[in-house]
């Protein structure tokens, strides 16, 4: 009985790290490889290139303002949702979720509709001279989207089970709304917090689906590095497609190892509220 | 509908916080949801299903349902083994293992769809091996399978985990020392518990699976009737800036995904009465 769970133990060990290593690390390898395939020169000129590095800056952008935004969202959103009961909770709560459900494709698709030529919006945007559609603001929208849950669903669990009696007594004693969360709930949060920023980063920083429908591919002007990847691929420059994707399987492991830690931090700190207890 | 609070809690900014909160949601999801709606309601009945309908469209649902079911369920069972071996062995690198199971989060779709295209191909690292056999994998069906396998491994991973790491082991004991094999004790004993999560995460990586586009387009091949998924064809009617095709077959694709969450939610409600004992 032992020796054969044993021999279990193993073969299930094997099938995992085969099944891994296949589907997970053998494409981080073969992107880094073939990035450096025709040597260090050839990868430097491909990141070097005007368009690439035009399309780095462009994703650091929208990845910034994404997370900024989503931020500043999930925690009102959250704090909406724990700290005061009213009606139309769930369904609030459901349409925060939802665009987690919608494919990137509709996405880009629902803001092409809004803003796109056939919109009602449309001739009084183009007479205010503002460009949505096949330009930055659509690329930064159709990201929010699909970004949209990443924060308010690792700080809501939080909340939820801290409760709140903490910040009754804080207003209670006579704190008002910016003091209580600062000093009250922040600490609580914190990592949790931190962990929906990688999170939201790292796909606002990847999103393909609804970016592609929604930016018009302008060479320079509105191709993200995914993007970027697309049409170097699509032309055949695979050395310059591998060299822009090995960026992000960088940027990929330092998010993994981010949230590894942060998940840690966050355990340790749960423990130690309860030890308080 | 109004959205009244049921008692004046104590802690201030309630105004301020949920104006914020419905500004936004309304500006980033409820707008744009809304056109989709407007858009839509325009076209005719007639016209709607005679757009979803085309052979064409209905190649599309079955490669993009059946390459997404099969994926979960390779996850399904990948993921079950994967959620049991870290949390009930102890062996060198588990922490490695268990910290890149999120991989595919963190991975940009596209960077993941190259990646695997050019790994697969006939004279790729793996393709290579699947070649000998006469099995093809990149520009066909099973190429656009691997790809969301890659796609939904974290996600049956993640539910069943902490379900797992839950049950309590006085429970298989009883088993074992009842005379029940491994095998016994796993399907009659372990397996009931973990359903629920099981389900969640199924349904979840389905849902993801059939909408996913970025990592399908490059392994896919895109030929119509054979390798062409749904989310493609939205993308190549848009690219003939024929809006209404795109968004009849876009309803299609939100009826779909919210059939399957409802069928998920409605399985976790009925196994959370089973638990707590009423119904």
């Amino acid at each position: 009985m032992q020796k054969e769970n044993k021999i279990i133990k193993w073969l299930l060990i094997t099938l995992c790290a085969v099944f891994l290593t296949v589907m997970l690390i053998l494409p981080l390898i073969y992107v880094v490889t073939t990035a450096f395939r025709d040597g260090v020169s050839a990868f430097l000129k491909a990141v070097g290139d005007k368009y690439a590095v035009k399309s780095i800056l462009l994703t650091l952008k929208v990845t910034v303002i994404t997370v900024i935004v989503n931020t500043f969202f999930g925690i009102f959103a959250a704090w909406t949702i724990t700290k005061y009961r009213f009606k139309g909770k769930k369904i609030i709560s459901a349409l925060i979720d939802l665009p987690l459900t919608i494919s990137p494709v509709i996405a880009g698709l629902i803001f092409l509709l809004t803003f796109g030529r056939n919109s009602f919006l449309y001739p009084y945007l183009t007479k205010m001279g503002i460009k949505i559609i096949f330009a930055v603001p659509g690329i930064v929208l159709a990201t929010i989207f699909v970004t949209f849950p990443f924060i308010s669903r690792e700080i809501i669990p939080v909340m939820t089970a801290a409760g709140t009696d903490e910040e009754e007594a804080a207003a209670l004693m006579g704190a008002g709304f910016f003091k209580i969360f600062t000093q009250v709930t922040l600490p609580h949060i914190k990592w949790a917090l931190l962990y929906g920023i990688v999170l939201c980063s790292a796909r606002a920083m990847g999103e393909f689906g609804a970016v592609s429908v929604i930016s018009g591919h302008l060479r320079g002007k509105t191709n993200t590095m995914p993007l970027h990847i697309e049409v170097t691929y699509q032309a055949f420059d695979f050395t310059g497609a591998f060299a822009m994707s090995s960026i992000l399987v960088v940027m990929a492991l330092i998010i993994l190892i981010t949230r590894n830690i942060l998940e840690y931090y966050g355990k340790k700190s749960e423990e130690e509220s309860v030890k308080d207890e | 509908m109004r959205f009244t609070r049921k008692n004046k809690s104590v802690i201030p900014g309630f105004g301020l916080s949920f104006g914020i909160t419905m500004a936004i949601l309304g500006f980033i999801v409820i707008i744009p949801l809304c056109s989709l709606v407007v858009y839509s309601s325009k076209m005719s009945f007639a016209g709607f299903i005679e757009t979803v309908t085309k052979p064409r469209m209905l190649a599309s649902y079955r490669v993009s349902f059946t390459t997404a079911f099969y994926a979960s369920f390779v996850n399904l069972v990948m993921g079950t083994v994967l959620a049991w071996v870290l949390v009930r062995y102890d062996f060198p690198f588990k922490r490695f293992m268990d910290g890149i199971i999120e991989l595919p989060f963190a991975l940009p779709t596209a960077v993941a769809g190259i990646a695997l295209t050019h790994l697969t191909v006939s004279d790729g690292w793996v393709g290579r091996l699947f070649a000998h056999f006469g099995i093809k994998i990149a520009y066909t069906r099973l190429g656009i399978t691997t790809a969301l396998i890659f796609i939904g491994i974290p996600f049956v991973v993640r539910s069943v985990q902490p379900v797992l790491e839950k049950i309590d082991k006085e429970y298989e004991q009883a088993a074992q020392m009842l005379g029940a094999s491994g095998a016994q004790t796993f399907f009659k004993v372990i397996l009931p518990e973990i359903v629920p999560s099981l389900v969640a995460g199924f349904t979840m990586a389905f849902a993801r699976c059939l909408g996913e586009y970025g990592s399908v387009v490059f392994i896919a091949g895109n030929t119509p009737y054979e390798t062409e998924i749904t989310p493609l064809l939205i993308m190549s009617k848009l690219q003939e800036y024929d809006y209404a095709s795109a968004t009849s077959i876009a309803l299609v694709m939100l009826v779909a995904a919210f059939l399957i969450l409802l069928i998920n939610a409605v399985i976790q409600s009925r196994s959370s009465k089973i638990i707590s004992g009423i119904g």
